[in-house]
């Protein structure tokens, strides 16, 4: 289990310094830089000597592979670098942003879990079979919905017509109730999709009729037996899911006009302040292979039988 | 989509005499437009009473203000919000152009305008209870010039800047090297306002984060970045400028700026009262305001959207075909078609409530056929795709620009399609924002679209003389004589007749293609009374009360 732990724990240093990398190139390779963007575009008064040695003061004359090293360097003692735009240290940014972007995606989660679990128990439980075709029809709407259209559908419908919560900002729960709906809907949808269709394969398991001949209840069946083998399949999604989430808080918290990470990126990416997207990058690779060694760390539990591979 | 609003379901006056019946949205839009385009509103003062002194006004701001110090940062959401914070030394009338005192009570300039004396107001102190004097006042110009590339208008207005000598607590004299007419305009500008000195000794990063001290009529609460700027009221406030309605402190005890980037959710909230007033109302909005609203709306003076050409390009360096393209455009349709009736068409390269602009419009009139006249003389004859060809070189031209106006790019499309009919292929480049400052300083491009803001028609020297920025890329010549002589006289009168005449030769030697005038549009709430634009078209709260 120890040399398990060590080997997930290189692969995630890979996987950090690859995002790093490959950000940092693609940031490169894009046309223009941060600093041009503040000093004014084609509206800006600056003489090309005030834009030269601002430039060359934030060292960006110098070679790419000396910034890359520079900004590699900086990464591994903790140093982020500063936004270009703001001038903030970018780590101090991020933490500034990241309890919004958590209590979001985490209530989010909280809904599309139960949610999604719920609607895919009620419709293989139900022996109704038109309750069952449309709980079996919800994930497909939810999940071709988009998020900015059902964020707006509901600020317009929930919030400006009804007046019943709030359609911006930070402030109390009511302000979080509208964008963590929108985010759960389509990751709810995923994850009743793939819980239904794995319950029914599972229904349909010979241990199943072994249960059912042994006298069990239809919910211990459904719960006890198949749900366990079932979640599989709908934690790995589960897993996924949430880095999407993080990745459609950028829309949500831009019409919802709430601060946090996806903001933050949203901000970052328009104005190439490459030190707060390459942050942001970071983050979210860290978020991914968190998430997917605890899932990793969770199949033992639920099925002993992946266990032995470990 | 509209849903039914219940803030606005017994409007209290109508502020200005738009429409008042519930007609279809765009015969609303284009009536109020007719009747609003007079420029500066100043809002809605003899109405609901007399002033109220108290409660919180919530603003909607379309972006964040990334960097609050107004003497580093010259975005409009920045300079909204600073604007409130720091007082200047003068004021500058909207309608008329003229300073007016503020913390300068009185001041001298010698005849060259190199050397501007300033009388300080005494006893006016910085927020964290620093004295206003001689001495703070020379810590900020030399600040300013310390930031360098960080404060690129307040530089820029500094130019040739020697020092400032303190002569008693009370009076301080500012000198230039060369000729400097627009530094008086320039102290009235928020991009020159006053900063206690503690703030100075901030790091730059600091004071754009917010660790900002003025001795402005708020003062600066808390800054969330994304999400919010939080101002109250500064208390003991008694040196409000000359040109301020009520003297003493602010009415509003808080003023609360939300940064809501969505104008669909911006116009959405106001209509369902959850914030006060909105910036940034975008034409397809501007129809849910015209009952029960009002419409704050001002053109931005100084440079007007425009296509300015860079001469150096071969064949823009022929100036019958920037006169053929100048003859061209139809600028009253832009207004009508692709906008709204609160922008209004260029007459001249400068906008129209900029002081010392005059009305060319005769010269910039649609003329399409003498456009083609002057391009059949000139020897480009029509080739088989409609382009004009001669010497084996099409009459194909690009503009870059940003899509930073949300209109822009429609703007453009009209723009090339009235070219197309004479024979000129306009080719749009779209840049992002980060590649404008190496296109152009690399000047590969023929035309460029941008507008500049500033309340002085020195403006023109910023971007046009062949000393400073040299935009056109021209050899000196008249020009630049003109545009000097224009730095030298205070004298409004002969300063405005040089101002004039720049005008005239960037027009007829169709340097530049004026477009149109950008405009501020601000949707304010029933609740909101005595909110106004200052000189350069930027809020100013200090009159500003809420009904209850």
């Amino acid at each position: 289990m120890r040399g398990y732990l060590v080997r997930r724990s290189l692969q995630a240093v890979v996987v950090l310094w690859a995002a790093f990398t490959v950000s940092f190139v693609v940031l490169y390779l894009l046309p223009g830089d941060s600093l041009s963007i503040k000093l004014g575009g084609l509206e800006g008064t600056a003489t090309q000597e005030q834009i030269d040695a601002v430039r060359g003061a934030h060292g960006l004359d110098d070679p790419v592979h000396v910034q890359y090293v520079r900004a590699l360097g900086d990464a591994l003692t903790g140093d982020l670098g500063t936004s270009a735009q703001t001038g903030a240290p970018v780590a101090r940014t991020i933490v500034d942003a990241l309890p919004q972007t958590l209590a979001l995606t985490g209530v989010a989660m909280l809904l599309a879990v139960f949610g999604g679990a719920g609607v895919a128990l009620a419709a293989t439980f139900t022996r109704l079979r038109a309750l069952r075709q449309v709980l079996l029809s919800l994930p497909a709407i939810g999940i071709s919905m988009p998020g900015f259209w059902v964020g707006l559908l509901l600020v317009q419908v929930v919030s400006f017509q009804w007046g019943l919560l709030p359609a911006m900002g930070n402030e109390g729960w009511e302000s979080l109730v509208l964008p963590a709906l929108t985010l759960a809907l389509p990751a709810g949808a995923m994850i009743a999709q793939v819980l239904a269709k794995s319950m029914t394969t599972a229904l349909a398991e010979p241990y199943v009729e072994t249960a059912r001949a042994k006298g069990a209840g239809r919910v211990r069946i459904h719960l006890r037996h198949a749900l366990r083998n079932a979640s599989l399949p709908a934690l790995t999604l589960a897993a996924v899911v949430s880095g999407n989430v993080l990745v459609e808080s950028v829309v949500v918290e831009t019409v919802f006009s709430r601060a946090g990470i996806g903001r933050l990126t949203a901000a970052a990416v328009d104005t190439q302040d490459v030190a707060v997207v390459q942050g942001v990058v970071l983050l979210a690779a860290l978020v991914f292979v968190v998430v997917a060694l605890a899932v990793d760390l969770l199949y033992p539990v639920l099925d002993p039988r992946v266990g032995r591979t470990v | 989509m509209r849903f039914s609003v219940f803030a606005a379901s017994s409007p209290p006056r109508r502020l200005r005499r738009t429409a008042g019946t519930g007609a279809a949205m765009a015969a609303l839009a284009l009536l109020a437009g007719a009747c609003n385009g007079a420029g500066d509103t100043a809002a809605n003062s003899a109405e609901v009473g007399p002033p109220r002194s108290g409660g919180t006004l919530t603003f909607a701001l379309a972006a964040d203000p990334t960097c609050l110090d107004p003497q580093q940062f010259g975005a409009n959401a920045s300079l909204n919000v600073g604007r409130q914070i720091v007082d200047s030394l003068t004021d500058q009338d909207g309608r008329t152009g003229e300073i007016k005192p503020w913390l300068a009570t009185s001041w001298e300039v010698d005849p060259q305008a190199t050397r501007f004396t300033f009388h300080l107001r005494p006893g006016v102190t910085f927020a964290d209870g620093a004295p206003l004097d001689g001495a703070a006042v020379k810590a900020n110009l030399d600040g300013v010039v310390a930031l360098g590339a960080k404060a690129t208008i307040a530089g820029s207005y500094l130019t040739g800047y020697r020092g400032t000598t303190v002569l008693d607590p009370t009076t301080v004299r500012v000198e230039f090297a060369a000729p400097s007419a627009q530094f008086l305009q320039a102290t009235s500008t928020m991009s020159l306002g006053l900063l206690s000195p503690a703030t100075l000794a901030k790091t730059a990063e600091q004071r754009c984060q917010g660790d900002l001290v003025g001795s402005g009529p708020f003062t600066l609460r808390s800054y969330k970045p994304n999400q919010s700027v939080e101002l109250a009221k500064r208390s003991g406030y008694a040196w409000g400028s000359s040109l301020f309605a009520h003297p003493g402190e602010a009415y509003l005890d808080r003023l609360l700026f939300k940064i809501v980037p969505e104008s669909g959710v911006r116009a959405g909230s106001l209509e369902s009262a959850q914030v006060d007033a909105i910036s940034d109302v975008q034409p397809q909005d501007e129809g849910r305001f015209a009952s029960g609203y009002t419409v704050l709306t001002r053109p931005n003076p100084g440079v007007v959207f425009n296509l300015q050409a860079n001469v150096s390009r071969p064949i823009l360096a022929e100036e019958a075909v920037r006169q053929a393209i100048q003859k061209a455009v139809n600028r009253p349709e832009l207004a009508q078609t692709v906008l709204t009736p609160k922008y209004r068409p260029a007459t001249s390269p400068l906008a129209s409530v900029t002081p010392g602009w005059v009305d060319l419009s005769a010269q910039l009139g649609h003329d399409p056929e003498g456009a083609k006249r002057l391009l059949d003389e000139a020897g480009w004859k029509v080739g088989s795709d409609g382009v004009r060809v001669k010497d084996g070189r099409r009459l194909s031209v690009d503009v870059i620009f940003a899509p930073l106006f949300n209109a822009s790019q429609s703007v453009l499309e009209l723009v090339q399609q009235e070219l197309r009919k004479v024979g000129v292929d306009l080719r749009l480049r779209k840049l992002a924002p980060g590649e404008q400052n190496q296109v152009q300083a690399a000047g590969d491009y023929d035309f460029a679209y941008y507008n500049v803001t500033r309340s002085d028609p020195d403006i023109l020297r910023t971007l046009f003389s062949t000393k400073t920025v040299n935009r056109l890329k021209i050899a000196s010549g008249e020009l630049d004589t003109v545009l000097d002589d224009q730095a030298q006289s205070l004298d409004p009168a002969q300063r405005n007749a040089k101002v004039a005449q720049a005008q005239r030769i960037v027009a007829e030697r169709a340097y530049v293609i004026p477009l149109f005038e950008l405009s501020q549009v601000h949707g304010l709430g029933p609740r909101v009374h005595g909110l106004g634009f200052e000189a350069s078209s930027r809020l100013q709260f200090h009159d500003t009360w809420v009904s209850s």
